[in-house]
């Protein structure tokens, strides 16, 4: 029988190893992912949106997507409100006292589109246990498949930006995104939403183009006349229009936000007014994936651990020991 | 550890239908008529699931909660074989059996919440499961020991079936499926705390932590101990038979040594990342904060000193606290600390609860069926056994 210091002593050293384990997290550090060169997005100028939801409608014609009623069911068309595992696209808007002048935050008004922002290191994916989020490594599009799906919803509740929703009103229900319209890609188009926008509000483009394109607007002087381009950013497949820039918020959201996502956004009104709340640039999948290969990195800690508690176990018991009890003859006798 | 010489373990006996079986399976067959509307109607039809909170107590009772409960089997075998207190050994049987069933139970619930409940193998199968995903580990781990739980505890069954030449077998093998049973645990337990760091800011940060893995972990082993306090003081109430206070006492100092170093990670750990000033805010998240570590401390008063530790009262008080303390900090950090955007709440409905209380009711069951008929609890010759429930 071993002594009370004995006992103290592994307790200790079990403690400190688990301890040490979870508090040294630079092991295997893994960085942010890395944006594909290839990767395409969506650049989103709110103060180009003049919210005649186009978008809305063609992105549910373009995914085959059922009426979504989440106003009440005797309305006269059906009004979106959020995204939802049925509409996975639809535009805000923020009022302020009045509501008169568009781009202001004071009795202003501005729209906010919502869709999912293809993040560069996403957090659904990295949450994902089966592989149903993943994200391309050459266009960076995060998509969802829903034959491997298995429902746990760990992406619906990791998701920062609240975009992968699941269906709780069928007994066979998915998880409904945006994927960027990948399915129409091969017969040369693109997101549709991008497609149809009449005023370039919303455009699609390889995302070194989009970023460049945004730093160009965030660069212009309030008033100044400048060509916004429509469509396709990096093909130039619709004409451009000439405009005035606004008084643009100087801060390109998702540049840096979360290691980047793929999905831009330039506005007039703060970002947090319009829905995007601040966040570091680290990916929180880095941080928990960090945690994890810390830990389980080629299963060393693991190992090490049932090794010793083998050790430990082979040398505190009996031969004849079953775990369950030692004393088959059932003598009736107490340790004290 | 030859030291010891222990009562063999005996059925209790006695009759299977009382008020105490009756009334779990009342319990049982409700829970199973919401969960065929569940599967007929989807999750909607019965929870208040939604999409800001996707996660409800189907997850958090009775997986987080249910296998955190379920762990007196792997704290006890682990002060039993590891760190060689033999004194414990009668407890081992016992506890291992509420393990299995907490264990059993947490995975077969997991399937009820599951939108897509016919793929659930694709999370153990090569080129489906995701080894970066959290939940891909906590699935694995949780699988596996099952099963080494089930092995761990089958001598019970090969013993009362006389099949001595399985029982010697799993018995050569028994320091290593101990050895298992004590790391599989582990690893599940904290992977149950790391799950959360995914969420990132959407965790509030009285909660959200790189050593969650650490508090979660070391909640469990002490919520094990607690859970072992509960059940010795129940089953000899409910069997009529004496209290063990002989290994209750020490072992609610064991208890009491874990809970410090509990409160030592969980305090310092806010402290150096400058979130304790959280604690102090007028926020709901405060006060339930507040109520977490109130339940957690209280143990100390009510054990603090040995002779109220030699008193069965207080032994049972202080295993229900901290049981309680361990449940608020698993609904604390995934519910109450969970702030997923404006507009979004979640409370369980009464169908919803229905199953958990169903869920319990299959253990509380299970563990009386088991416990009277196959050789689980120590023989008592001072007392009549089985007279009542």
């Amino acid at each position: 029988m071993s002594t009370r210091r004995d006992f103290l002593k592994r307790a200790l050293a079990g403690g400190a190893a688990v301890a040490g384990a979870a508090a040294t997290p630079c092991a295997q550090a893994r960085d942010n992912a890395q944006l594909s060169p290839d990767a395409v997005g969506l650049l989103y100028d709110a103060t180009l949106c003049i919210g005649c939801k186009a978008c809305v409608t063609a992105c549910k014609t373009a995914n085959d997507l059922p009426i979504d009623y989440n106003t009440s069911a005797d309305a006269v068309w059906d009004m979106p409100l959020d995204t939802t595992a049925r509409t996975y696209n639809v535009i805000k808007v923020y009022k302020n006292g009045t509501a008169t002048i568009k781009d202001a935050e004071q009795d202003g008004y501005s729209f906010m589109k919502t869709s999912c922002l293809h993040c560069v290191d996403p957090s659904c994916v990295s949450a994902c246990p089966v592989n149903a989020m993943t994200k391309d490594p050459v266009t960076g599009i995060v998509s969802y498949d829903k034959d491997a799906c298995i429902g746990c919803r760990y992406c619906v509740a990791a998701c920062p930006f609240g975009i992968p929703k699941f269906d709780y009103q069928s007994a066979t229900g998915a998880i409904g995104k945006c994927q960027l319209c990948r399915h129409r890609m091969k017969d040369g188009h693109y997101a549709a939403c991008a497609e149809v926008c009449p005023t370039g509000a919303t455009l699609f483009g390889k995302v070194s183009d989009l970023k460049d394109e945004a730093k160009r607007r965030l660069a212009l002087q309030p008033g100044e006349v400048t060509q916004f381009p429509r469509g396709n950013l990096s093909t130039g497949d619709q004409p451009s229009w000439e405009g005035a820039a606004a008084k643009y918020v100087p801060h390109l959201f998702g540049d840096k936000e979360l290691g980047g996502t793929q999905m831009m956004k330039l506005s007039a009104v703060a970002f947090d007014k319009v829905g995007h709340k601040p966040l570091p640039d680290q990916s929180f999948a880095s941080k928990s994936e960090t945690l994890q290969h810390t830990l389980y990195g080629g299963l060393a800690l693991p190992i090490a651990a049932l090794g010793a508690m083998t050790f430990f176990a082979k040398r505190n018991m009996p031969k004849d020991d079953d775990a369950t009890h030692t004393d088959k003859g059932g003598k009736q006798e107490d340790s004290k | 550890m030859s030291k010891h010489l222990h009562a063999a373990p005996t059925p209790v006996g006695g009759r299977l239908l009382n008020p105490a079986t009756f009334a779990c399976g009342v319990l049982i067959l409700t829970a199973f008529a919401v969960l065929a509307l569940r599967f007929w109607g989807g999750l909607g039809a019965v929870t208040n699931l939604n999409d800001g909170y996707p996660w409800g107590i189907w997850v958090v009772a009775d997986v987080v909660i249910g296998s955190a409960f379920a762990c007196g089997g792997f704290s006890v075998a682990m002060l039993v074989y590891i760190f060689n207190r033999g004194e414990y050994h009668p407890m081992v049987r016992p506890a291992l059996l509420a393990s299995l069933f907490g264990y059993t139970l947490a995975g077969a619930g997991v399937i009820f919440d599951l939108g897509r409940y016919w793929n659930f193998w694709h999370i153990l199968w090569p080129g489906y499961a995701s080894p970066n995903s959290v939940m891909f580990e906590v699935a694995a781990c949780i699988s596996l020991y099952i099963l080494v739980m089930w092995l761990e505890f089958s001598p019970t069954f090969f013993e009362k079936f006389g099949w001595t030449n399985a029982q010697r077998k799993v018995g050569r093998a028994m320091f290593f499926l101990v050895g298992l049973g004590t790391v599989l645990p582990m690893m599940h337990q904290s992977s149950l705390g790391s799950m959360l760091v995914v969420f990132g800011t959407q965790i509030h940060p009285l909660w959200q932590s790189m050593a969650l893995p650490a508090i979660f972990l070391i909640s469990a082993i002490t919520i094990g101990y607690a859970v072992v306090l509960f059940e010795s003081c129940l089953a000899a109430a409910a069997y009529r038979r004496q209290i063990e206070l002989h290994l209750l006492t020490p072992l609610a100092k064991v208890m009491l040594g874990m809970l410090s170093v509990y409160l030592a990670v969980r305090f310092g750990d806010l402290i150096v990342r400058g979130a304790l000033g959280y604690a102090f805010e007028a926020t709901t998240q405060a006060f339930m904060f507040w109520l977490e570590t109130i339940a957690f401390a209280l143990p100390f008063w009510l054990l603090g000193s040995p002779a109220k530790r030699a008193n069965p009262a207080n032994l049972f008080t202080g295993g229900v606290v901290l049981m309680l303390a361990g449940i608020l900090l698993r609904v604390n950090s995934y519910l109450v600390g969970y702030q997923t955007g404006d507009g979004w709440s979640y409370f369980p409905s009464v169908p919803e609860m229905l199953v958990t209380f169903g869920m319990f009711a299959i253990e509380v069951l299970g563990y009386i069926v088991i416990t009277r008929r196959f050789p689980v609890l120590p023989r008592e010759d001072h007392a009549p056994a089985g007279q009542a429930a």
